[in-house]
């Protein structure tokens, strides 16, 4: 629900990377445990984009599972749901999140200068 | 040579013909990447904005010496009832108090909160870019701007009434809490997990219409501790006012630290 809100921050942060330059794709990590609706952001996107330097350009969104550490057996998971964050070796409830809250523009595809 | 590729592992590749690469990754026109396009980092979050407002919000509270709570429900669950409560209580232990009160367009639940002896500060957050569904930072800001902070000891922020990007944004207060009512249902905190994992206090609303109820209430505590284990649960009823002395000492112990 607040893609839009998402997409102005992206666009800002997009529009100070680029650099005057042209932008085709603008890569994002998102972690599972953020709540994004991929589609809605790709249509909000085209809409905070529309007739501005960034129009037409794309987002490829790279989705980030959520991983565990778990602090009684010791063992590195991948959560097999978002709403069951316990540790898939054992069972612990006693986990640390090492990944699944990621929100970031990584990269921009700019169109070379020649 | 197709597009290059990096992962988040650190390994890079190049997506030649034919290569699927699932979900989520529309590579788009090959040839365009080919020719002529370059990979700028940027690696920048997407909240670093909300986030540096919302510590300048923090340290301005803390500059006057104020304690602020977010207070976060659905709608309906309850929360300017509870503030009513709240502020009545404030008054009486002889806290000053003031009120940012995040609605989508009315000023309702501000001007029920007006004549209880606290400053408030409406949002309408429909004037933004598509009538937002959350109070962000920089609207804190502007709305902290209204406020006498040197005359306050606590503030709270009634957000907008949504389980979802309330939950996601950080406004610059101290402490997070969110109003459910029981006759939400036991699964809301399966529901919405990132909701129930931000806060540190539910107060569970409307107890007093438990006998009308078939409300499992020890699934929805399990429920609550399942996605968040650190959450403390206050049952509460802000119509009769059961309850509410143990959510006022909470406030009364946050405030005066």
């Amino acid at each position: 629900m607040h893609e839009l809100s998402l997409c102005r921050s992206i666009h800002d942060i997009v529009d100070r990377a680029r650099d005057g330059r042209r932008v085709r794709a603008v890569n994002l990590q998102v972690g599972q445990l953020r709540q994004v609706v991929p589609d809605t952001l790709t249509y909000c996107w085209g809409l905070v984009c529309a007739e501005g330097p960034l129009a037409g350009s794309e987002l490829v969104v790279d989705h980030v599972p959520v991983v565990l550490d778990c602090r009684d057996c010791g063992e590195r998971t991948t959560a097999a749901h978002v709403l069951v964050l316990t540790c898939a070796s054992c069972g612990s409830g006693a986990v640390d999140l090492r990944s699944g809250e990621e929100l970031l523009v990584t990269s921009l595809d700019v169109v070379k200068e020649h | 040579m197709g597009r290059f590729h990096r992962h988040d592992d650190g390994t890079e590749h190049d997506h030649g013909p034919g290569h699927d690469h699932g979900r989520g990754h529309d590579v788009g026109d090959l040839t365009a990447y080919e020719t002529g396009t370059e990979r700028v980092v940027v690696l920048e979050r997407i909240f670093d904005e909300n986030d540096r407002a919302a510590a300048d919000n923090r340290a301005v509270l803390d500059g006057a010496g104020v304690t602020a709570v977010n207070l976060m429900s659905s709608p309906g669950a309850g929360k300017t009832t509870l503030l009513v409560r709240t502020l009545e209580h404030l008054r009486e232990v002889g806290l000053r108090a003031g009120v940012v009160e995040g609605d989508i367009e009315t000023s309702i639940d501000a001007d029920r909160l007006t004549g209880l002896g606290a400053q408030v500060s409406l949002l309408n957050t429909g004037d933004g870019f598509g009538g937002e569904c959350h109070l962000d930072a920089p609207m804190v800001a502007r709305a902290l701007a209204h406020l006498d902070l040197a005359a306050l000891d606590v503030l709270l922020v009634e957000n907008v009434g949504n389980l979802v990007c309330p939950a996601e944004f950080d406004v610059g207060a101290h402490r997070r809490v969110m109003v459910a009512s029981i006759t939400e249902g036991e699964d809301k905190p399966l529901k919405y997990p990132v909701m129930f994992r931000s806060v540190e206090l539910v107060l569970v609303n409307k107890m007093d219409l438990l006998p009308h109820l078939d409300v499992d209430l020890d699934l929805f505590r399990r429920n609550v501790l399942s996605v968040n284990p650190d959450a403390e649960l206050v049952e509460v009823s802000a119509r009769t006012g059961d309850g509410l002395d143990r959510w006022h000492d909470w406030l009364d112990t946050v405030v005066r630290g």
